[in-house]
C-alpha cells in the first residue's frame, strides 16, 4: 500500500513537469495554430542554461534565481524565433510549420553540443529541499513535494492571467477566433509574439526545474516532446486545464506503468492517447479545430500522365542508371544502393502526402517494421533474402493496416501527431523489448543471398525495387483509386456526395503507402546488414518528410529528385562536417521559407507561369463559358 | 400517390432548443420542378442535408423511390440516384473538367480501383455530360481557372453522371451574374424534362423560382406556410408578410408622425 501511495506522490511530481511543458505548447497552438516541434528544445535549453547559472549562483536565492533568470533568458531567444521565422510561415500548411521548428530542434542539438560538450551534467540539489520526507514508512524527496505543489500554482496563475487582464482575455478571444481579434483591432503580431514567449518560458522554467532530480542530457528534447505531444492532443489543443488533467493521467500512467507492466510501459501511453482520440478525436477539453489553412489539393494543378517524351527521358534515366556499375566502385554503388532505397522510401509517402493529402509525421514506423521484419525472418527463421523481401512489406502492410484504423479517423494536425505517435510506438517496442529485437543491439548479420551479394548485384536488386515501385505508384495516381483519393483529398463533402468513402479511401492509401515503405526498410536492413531501433526514431520520419519537400508536395514523383538530392547531400554533410545536425536543421528551416511548394514544384512553377503566357498569347485571360444564345 | 420520387413526413431538426426545422412534410413526383424558398435562416439549407444525408435527421420521414433513408450516408444516399449541388459550389480543384467527371464514373467502379486509368475508361462517357451541360469546350480546362458560374455548371455536369432520379440543388445560381442565372435553370429545367428528373432546389432570385418551378414551397422559421403553383403561392398573404415584412414598423412610424402632427 505505502507503495502505492510513494507511486502515486511521484506520478503527480512528473505530472507537474510534464504540465509546465505541455501547457506552454498548448497556449502557443491555441493562438498561433502552431504545433511547436522545437518546444522540446527549448525545454532542454532550459534545463542546461539553468545548469550553468546555479553553478555560478550561491544559495538558496541565487538557485531561485538561477532557475528563473534561465527560464527568462530562453523565453527571450523563443521571442527573437518567433519573430525571425514563425512570422513568416504562420500562413503555409501545418506540415511546414511542423518541419521548420523541427529543423530549429536539430540546430539547438548541436549548439548545446557546442557549448556545453557532448557529456551528461548533475545539477546541483535545490537548498534546503534535499532531503527526503517519509510518508507511510517510505521517503519521498522534499523537491518532489514542491513541485506537486507547483503545477497546481502555476496552472491557478495561468488561470488568473487567461480570466482577470486585459491581456488573457485577448489571448482567449483569439483562441476562439483570432480573425475576428485581428478585426477589432488588436495587433496580432504583438499577441502572438507574447503568447509564444509565454508559452516558451513555460517550457524553459519546466526543464530548468528539472536539474536537480536528474542529469541535463542531450535526449531531453525529443524523449520530453513525444509526451508533451501526448499529453496536448489528450488534454485537448489549446486548452490549459485539458493539458494539467492530461498530463496527471500520463504521469499517473507510467508511474504504475512500470510497476505492473515493465516491458510496455512506453508503449501504455500511446495506447491510451490512440484510444482517448478515437473516442474523443479532439481530446478532453479541446474543440474542433478549423485551421483554414489551403489544402494540397487547392495549389495543385493537373497531374498527367508522362508524355511520349518524358517516357523517353524517364527511360535514359533508368538505363543510365542501370550503367552505373560500370563507372562506380564498391562504395559508390553501395551509396548508390542507398540512394535508391531512399527513392522508394520517399515515394511511398509522397504517395500518401501529394495524392493523399495526408501528413504522416510517423513514416519511420513502416520503414522500420520492414526492416525489423526482413531481419527477423532471417535471424528467427532463417528465410533466405528472396522471402524475407517479401516479409518486410508485409510487416509494413500489416502496421498500416493497424495503426491507419485509428489514423484515418482524424485528419490535419490530430493526424500528424497520432502518425509520430504510432512511430513513436514502434520504437519503444524495438527498443524495449530486447528478447525479441535485441533493443539498443539490434539485430546483426542480415546479408543478402549469394546472387546479390556483390556490390553491382545489390545496386541492380533496388534499381529494379525502385523503377517498379515508382511506376507502380505512377500508375495508382492515374487509377480510378487514386482519382477518388484525389477527390477526398480536394472536398471531402463533394467526394462523399458522389459515393466515395474518405476513411475507407485514405485507409486503402496509408496501407499502400506502409507496405511500399516496409519494401525499403527490407532492402535498407540488406543493404546494411544489421537494423538498429534509430531506423524507426523521429528523424528517420524527417529524412522523408524532406526528401519529399523537397521534391515538391503538389507533384505526383518529384520526391524521386529530393531523395537523390537528400541523400546525397547528407552523406556529403556527414564526412564534411561534425555540426551535422546544424547545418540539416538550417538547410530545413531555409528549404520552408523559400520554397514553401518544394524545390521542383517551385521551379516548375517558375518556369510554367511564363510558360504559359507565351502559350496564351496577350488578351486570352481566363476562360469564361460564354454560350452563343442570350448574349449580345 | 405512392409513387412519389421524394416523401417527407414531419421533418424537424433543431440545434439546442433552436428549431431549424419543424413539422416539414411534401412529396416531390419524377420530372418535376420543386422550388424551396424562405428568408435566411429559414431552414432551407438544413432540409437539403438532412435530405441529402449529410445532417443526421432529427425527427421525421425521409423515403426516396420508396426507400427509407434514414441513418444512410451521403454515399448511401448517392447510391439510390441521388445528385446534388452545394450553396459553395464543391469541385476537386486540382483536376481538369472533365477529370472531375471522370471521378463520378470512377466511384462506381467497383473494388479497390488499382487496374486501369480512369481516364481512358470514362472518357467518352464524361463527355457526353459535359456536352449535355454545355461545357464541352472546356474539358481539359483545370478546374482552378474557371469562372464561377462554370464551376457550378460542373457541379451539375457531376451531378447529372451519376444519372439521377432525383436532383438536390442548393441554390444553384448563388454567386452567379443574372444572365447566367437565368441559363443555368433553363438548362437544369429541359434537362429534368427530357429525363424525367425530380428537382428539388432553393433559390433567391424570385425570376428564376417563377420562370421554372412547377410548385414551390414557402418555409419560414423552419415552418412550411405555403405550398402550390406558384401564382397561387404568390398571392398569399402570409408570404408576402413573410417576404415584404408586416410593415408594423412603418405603421408605427407614421401613428408616431400623426402623433407629432
Amino acid at each position: 500500500m505505502a507503495l502505492y501511495v510513494v507511486q502515486f506522490l511521484t506520478g503527480l511530481a512528473n505530472a507537474s513537469s510534464l504540465f509546465l511543458a505541455a501547457c506552454g505548447l498548448s497556449v502557443i497552438f491555441g493562438v498561433t495554430r502552431i504545433v511547436n516541434f522545437a518546444h522540446g528544445a527549448f525545454y532542454m535549453l532550459g534545463a542546461y542554461v539553468a545548469y550553468s547559472l546555479t553553478q555560478r549562483l550561491e544559495g538558496g536565492l541565487g538557485f531561485w534565481a538561477g532557475i528563473l533568470v534561465a527560464a527568462a533568458v530562453v523565453a527571450l531567444v523563443g521571442a527573437l524565433l518567433e519573430m525571425s521565422l514563425l512570422r513568416r510561415i504562420y500562413r503555409a500548411p501545418e506540415l511546414f510549420q511542423l518541419l521548420a521548428t523541427f529543423g530549429v530542434t536539430l540546430m539547438v542539438e548541436d549548439l548545446v553540443h557546442l557549448i556545453w560538450g557532448p557529456q551528461d551534467l548533475v545539477g546541483p540539489r535545490a537548498p534546503g529541499l534535499d532531503g527526503a520526507v517519509t510518508v507511510l514508512g517510505l521517503p519521498v524527496p522534499t523537491y518532489d513535494l514542491l513541485l506537486i505543489v507547483l503545477g497546481p500554482l502555476v496552472l491557478g496563475a495561468l488561470w488568473l492571467l487567461m480570466h482577470r487582464t486585459r491581456w488573457g482575455v485577448l489571448v482567449r478571444a483569439a483562441t476562439e477566433d483570432r480573425d475576428m481579434v485581428a478585426a477589432l483591432g488588436v495587433n496580432q503580431k504583438w499577441l502572438f509574439t507574447g503568447v509564444f514567449t509565454l508559452g516558451i518560458f513555460l517550457a524553459a522554467f519546466g526543464g530548468a526545474l528539472q536539474i536537480p532530480r536528474t542529469a541535463v542530457t542531450h535526449q531531453m528534447d525529443l524523449s520530453i516532446i513525444a509526451e508533451v505531444f501526448v499529453v496536448v492532443v489528450i488534454g485537448g489543443l489549446g486548452s490549459i486545464t485539458g493539458a494539467f488533467l492530461a498530463a496527471v493521467l500520463i504521469a499517473e500512467l507510467n508511474a504504475f506503468g512500470i510497476l505492473v507492466l515493465p516491458g510496455i510501459s512506453l508503449v501504455l501511453m500511446f495506447l491510451v492517447m490512440a484510444v482517448v482520440l478515437v473516442i474523443r478525436p479532439w481530446g478532453f477539453l479541446g474543440k474542433p479545430i478549423q485551421t483554414g489553412v489551403k489544402t494540397i489539393g487547392e495549389a495543385t494543378r493537373p497531374w498527367r500522365p508522362w508524355s511520349p517524351a518524358t517516357s523517353v527521358l524517364v527511360a535514359a534515366a533508368i538505363l543510365l542508371a542501370a550503367l552505373m556499375p560500370l563507372l562506380l566502385g564498391s562504395y559508390g554503388l553501395s551509396v548508390g544502393a542507398q540512394i535508391l532505397i531512399a527513392v522508394v522510401f520517399a515515394v511511398s509517402l509522397q504517395f500518401q502526402m501529394s495524392t493523399g493529402g495526408l501528413d504522416s509525421f510517423g513514416h519511420a514506423a513502416y520503414f522500420g517494421l520492414g526492416a525489423y521484419g526482413a531481419a527477423l525472418a532471417v535471424e528467427w527463421s532463417g528465410l533466405p533474402m528472396e522471402a524475407a523481401l517479401l516479409v518486410g512489406p508485409l510487416a509494413g502492410l500489416a502496421g498500416a493496416l493497424v495503426f491507419g484504423w485509428f489514423c484515418v479517423r482524424l485528419s490535419g494536425v490530430y493526424f500528424a501527431m497520432l502518425t509520430l505517435a504510432f512511430a513513436q510506438i514502434t520504437w519503444s517496442v524495438a527498443f524495449q523489448w530486447v528478447e525479441v529485437t535485441g533493443g539498443d543491439n539490434g539485430i546483426l548479420g542480415v546479408w543478402p543471398s549469394d546472387w546479390a551479394s556483390s556490390p553491382a548485384a545489390f545496386y541492380w536488386l533496388t534499381l529494379a525495387v525502385a523503377v517498379v515501385c515508382v511506376l507502380v505508384l505512377r500508375h495508382l495516381v492515374f487509377s480510378p483509386f487514386g482519382y477518388r483519393l484525389r477527390a477526398v483529398r480536394d472536398s471531402t463533402v463533394r467526394a462523399e456526395a458522389i459515393g466515395i468513402s474518405r476513411q475507407r479511401t485514405q485507409y486503402v492509401a496509408f496501407a499502400v503507402s506502409g507496405t511500399a515503405a516496409g519494401l525499403a526498410g527490407a532492402l535498407f536492413a540488406f543493404l546494411k546488414g544489421s537494423i538498429f531501433p534509430d531506423v524507426l526514431s523521429i528523424p528517420t520520419s524527417i529524412d522523408a518528410l524532406v526528401m519529399v519537400l523537397l521534391g515538391g508536395v503538389a507533384t505526383v514523383s518529384g520526391s524521386v529528385v529530393g531523395a537523390i538530392v537528400y541523400t546525397m547531400a547528407s552523406i556529403w554533410l556527414m564526412s564534411a562536417t561534425d555540426l551535422s545536425r546544424l547545418v540539416l536543421g538550417a538547410v530545413i528551416v531555409f528549404l520552408v521559407v523559400a520554397f514553401p511548394q518544394g524545390i521542383v514544384g517551385s521551379l516548375a512553377g517558375l518556369v510554367a507561369g511564363p510558360l504559359e503566357r507565351w502559350r496564351r498569347p496577350a488578351g486570352a485571360a481566363r476562360p469564361v463559358a460564354l454560350p452563343a444564345e442570350g448574349r449580345q | 400517390m405512392t409513387n412519389a420520387l421524394l416523401e417527407v413526413e414531419h421533418l424537424s431538426k433543431s440545434y439546442g432548443g433552436v428549431h431549424a426545422v419543424e413539422d416539414v412534410s411534401f412529396r416531390l413526383f419524377a420530372g418535376e420542378m420543386l422550388a424551396l424558398i424562405g428568408p435566411n435562416g429559414a431552414g432551407k439549407s438544413t432540409c437539403f442535408n438532412m435530405v441529402g444525408g449529410q445532417i443526421p435527421v432529427g425527427a421525421g420521414r425521409i423515403r426516396i423511390t420508396g426507400r427509407d433513408t434514414i441513418g444512410l450516408s451521403p454515399r448511401q444516399i448517392f447510391r439510390l440516384g441521388v445528385g446534388r449541388t452545394f450553396q459553395v459550389a464543391q469541385v476537386f480543384k486540382s483536376m481538369t473538367v472533365r477529370e472531375n467527371v471522370e471521378t463520378v464514373f470512377a466511384s462506381r467502379d467497383g473494388g479497390l480501383g488499382f487496374l486501369g486509368r480512369a481516364g481512358s475508361a470514362h472518357r467518352t462517357a464524361a463527355e457526353e455530360v459535359l456536352a449535355l451541360t454545355g461545357m464541352a469546350e472546356f474539358a481539359k480546362r483545370p478546374c482552378a481557372d474557371m469562372a464561377y458560374g462554370d464551376v457550378k455548371r460542373l457541379e451539375l455536369a457531376m451531378a447529372l453522371a451519376n444519372d439521377p432520379k432525383l436532383l438536390l440543388m442548393d441554390e444553384p445560381a448563388a454567386g452567379m451574374a443574372p444572365l447566367e442565372r437565368v441559363e443555368l435553370m433553363a438548362l437544369t429545367a429541359r434537362i429534368a424534362r427530357e429525363r424525367q428528373i425530380g428537382v428539388l432546389f432553393t433559390e433567391h432570385d424570385m425570376d428564376v423560382v417563377f420562370a421554372h418551378a412547377d410548385r414551390m414551397m414557402v418555409l419560414n422559421r423552419g415552418r412550411l406556410i405555403a405550398e402550390g403553383a406558384p401564382e397561387t403561392v404568390r398571392r398569399d398573404p402570409q408570404v408576402r408578410a413573410v417576404y415584404l415584412g408586416e410593415g408594423l414598423v412603418y405603421d408605427q412610424a407614421a401613428a408616431a408622425r400623426r402623433a407629432d402632427a
